[in-house]
């Protein structure tokens, strides 16, 4: 189909049956139909045959409306919603060790309060900092920090829920 | 009672009614081949290569609309048995695929004939399952039947490890199954209907696309008296061939890159367009941004949601059971006061006979050497149109599509969307099987027809009388064709040399072959040949090689851009 939009960032909630095999279900749809993926997590939920997965992907309105039409074909998913069609929030866990001696000690802490992060593993030459929020947020702090001292980044991808009472039920 | 994991399959297929297993035996399924021994109510048919095997099952399921069985074993059996799965897949059909693994103890540790069937099937299946443990095989085989069945329709594999359909379970079959993750829509939104239903009767040139989810549906019925009824025009896609009956006046032939002028034209020019079953792929409407450039208003009827604005956005999206949504429709049309409007029906069905006028399918009906259109318009003919005709993949698919009229569906048997050639002969043993008392025709080419060859020696075993109707160019006469039209006549590797003496292999195979080199022959030859009731005839023309199936829309282009004959090159 013709794309006449610019692509937009969506927010796909799924559920979907805790089985072997489901997840390469969805990953080899995003591939064979060359969808972007931006970031996929995936746990089980309360109800342990079900799983939670929230992918972030980007793309017109036309290619969202198929990839959420394709996942829907997909045997093992039982319900998928697009977050960005209400309120919903995102939030995304990120864990960087840095490298904190001397005079910048101090200050990496700063911007680790600022950032409302917590430091959760000391040793002489580095912190490990712990951040949960949405992307841009966790964009931001990284883009505070000076490069140099930036050892490892683990991010888990977002994860999302929609605001107020509206439920994602099977 | 309990029963092996082997037994409850064969159980299972029992229980679905299952009347034939097309398939090959090895290592991961020999106690499922036991339990076919000690049975005879399901019967197997032993192909010569997993791939038939498919196709014989996939035609099955075509010609009857019930899911079509195979069984391969695991590895090479699986690997060679994807052709076929894909082809399904693309066209789909219902299929049950049951394919043996190594035990489950040495999944995963590169035993002996282990490939991960799941993994390498699943872009190319509804749905499939790896069964784990025995207790879940009867569930899961009621699962696929129904997946596989219902909906758009479509093969589900079922992969049992060894040890799986050695070991015992108690044997009960569900009487129904309820999946909280699938079920398929059946009635369409009333108010899309109702709005589909006053475009249709607001149109001035009205145009009804009907593809193969009308043959799939069932819905041919409705679908020929509704476009009855309006007294529109009608067009079917290669898969919808027989949906609409073609020897009506209100039929304007197939369209498409190798459609008739009319259908193109009028698919290009009209302003309400009908679509029914069907998903305006590359060569159906060819570049879509050529096909926007005409404005009309879309009505798109199809089960499955994703099908509905992939290509071309439409008007009026139905989703639904194709027979559900048009009987909504009859009864819609029927308690309407409003009539099409005459005046312009009557001047759009004028210029429709103009663009007939052009009469596209025309050829050279002197030659002295045999046209290969001409073949098929005997074959039409002879068999007065009751044959069900399969057919392998190029340009002799082509032409069986353009000259041989078809009135009812399931009659015709193709891979339309995978392309898999190969496809004609396992299709005619499957389609057989399923009418032993009709006649079967497999339309193919010398090229073609070498990719199942080796089923020549199941239909010996079998008795299955299939009419070989090979139309022998030496060439891969729709590669040559692309070659000569949009590669400089650069002739490459689409010239097969060292051919077979197809009379004498045929006749190794201990079937009848005849040759045909005059066109004066050709009728006398089918003749003799149809008559042979009880034998397979290999039929070898050796048509014309510089013969090209027109009209033509090259890829990419728009599809009122077509070429109409030599003249055009």
């Amino acid at each position: 189909m013709e794309d006449h939009q610019q692509p937009m960032r969506h927010i796909l909630s799924l559920l979907l049956e805790n089985e072997s095999g489901a997840l390469s279900r969805v990953a080899g749809l995003f591939s064979a139909r060359g969808y972007n993926i931006e970031s996929l997590t995936v746990a089980p939920t309360e109800d342990p045959t079900l799983s939670r997965m929230t992918i972030v992907t980007s793309g017109s309105e036309e290619v969202i409306e198929q990839i959420t039409k394709q996942l829907n074909k997909l045997i093992d998913v039982v319900k998928v919603f697009d977050l960005n069609e209400g309120r919903h929030i995102e939030r995304e866990l990120m864990l960087v060790k840095v490298r904190a001696e001397g005079v910048v000690r101090e200050e990496i802490k700063r911007t680790v309060d600022i950032f409302r992060g917590r430091i959760i593993d000391v040793t002489e030459k580095t912190y490990t900092v712990e951040l949960t929020g949405p992307r841009d947020k966790l964009d931001a702090f990284l883009e505070a920090m000076d490069k140099r001292f930036i050892l490892e980044t683990v991010r888990t991808g977002s994860s999302g829920i929609g605001r107020g009472e509206w439920i994602l039920r099977a | 009672m309990q029963l092996s994991g082997a037994e409850i399959t064969i159980r299972c297929l029992e229980a679905e009614g299952v009347e034939y297993v097309f398939g090959y035996p090895g290592g991961a399924v020999l106690h499922i081949y036991d339990a076919l021994f000690t049975q005879d109510k399901v019967r197997h048919i032993l192909v010569r290569h997993e791939q038939a095997a498919l196709h014989a099952a996939d035609a099955y399921a075509r010609a009857t609309g019930r899911p079509g069985v195979a069984l391969v074993t695991s590895g090479p059996g699986v690997t060679n048995a994807v052709t076929g799965i894909a082809t399904a897949y693309m066209d789909s059909i219902p299929m049950v695929i049951i394919s043996g693994q190594v035990p489950t103890p040495a999944i995963g540790l590169d035993a002996f004939q282990e490939v991960d069937t799941v993994g390498i099937t699943r872009p190319c299946v509804k749905h499939n399952f790896l069964v784990k443990q025995v207790e879940d095989l009867a569930t899961t085989m009621k699962k696929a039947f129904h997946v596989a069945s219902t909906g758009r329709p479509g093969p589900v594999l079922v992969d049992i490890p060894k040890d799986v359909s050695q070991h015992m379970a108690e044997f009960l079959y569900p009487d129904s199954v309820s999946m909280r993750s699938y079920s398929p829509a059946l009635r369409g939104d009333p108010a899309a209907i109702q709005a589909a239903v006053d475009m249709l009767l607001e149109a001035r040139r009205p145009m009804v696309y009907v593809g193969g989810g009308a043959i799939l549906g069932n819905a041919s019925g409705q679908v020929t008296q509704l476009v009855k009824d309006l007294g529109f025009p009608c067009t079917n896609t290669l898969m919808g061939l027989g949906a609409y009956p073609a020897t009506d006046p209100q039929f304007v032939g197939m369209l498409g890159m190798h459609g008739t002028y009319e259908a193109n034209l009028a698919m290009q020019h009209c302003d309400v367009l009908l679509a029914i079953g069907a998903r305006f792929d590359d060569r159906v409407i060819g570049n879509p941004r050529h096909f926007y450039s005409e404005g009309r208003r879309i009505i798109h009827v199809d089960i499955d949601p994703s099908s509905i604005s992939k290509r071309v956005r439409v008007d009026v999206p139905i989703v639904g059971d194709l027979s559900h949504v048009l009987r909504e429709m009859q009864t819609l049309l029927d308690a309407s006061k409003k009539r099409p409007d005459d005046a312009a029906l009557k001047e759009w069905w004028k210029q429709i006979g103009e663009w007939r006028g052009r009469n596209c399918l025309a050829y050279d009906r002197s030659s002295a050497i045999i046209k290969p259109q001409f073949v098929v318009e005997k074959l039409y003919e002879v068999t007065r149109g009751d044959a069900i005709v399969t057919s392998d993949v190029g340009q002799h698919q082509m032409w069986a599509a353009q000259y041989i009229n078809l009135t009812s569906p399931r009659r015709w048997l193709n891979s339309g969307g995978l392309g898999t050639m190969g496809f004609g002969l396992p299709a005619a043993m499957g389609a057989q099987l399923a009418f032993p008392d009709e006649t079967v025709a497999c339309v193919t080419g010398e090229a073609s027809i070498q990719m199942c060859i080796q089923e020549l020696s199941t239909c010996k075993q079998y008795h299955l009388p299939v009419k070989v109707i090979n139309l022998n160019n030496r060439y891969l006469g729709m590669v040559r064709q692309w070659q000569q039209i949009l590669h400089g006549n650069r002739y490459s590797e689409s010239y097969m040399d060292a051919l077979p003496d197809f009379v004498k292999l045929a006749e190794s195979y201990g079937h009848v072959g005849v040759r045909v080199e005059n066109p004066a022959d050709v009728e006398p030859a089918m003749r003799e040949a149809f008559a042979l009731k009880d034998r397979v005839v290999f039929m070898d023309f050796m048509t014309d090689q510089t013969e090209n199936v027109f009209p033509m829309v090259k890829a990419g282009q728009g599809l009122t851009e077509m070429l109409m004959g030599a003249e055009d090159l």
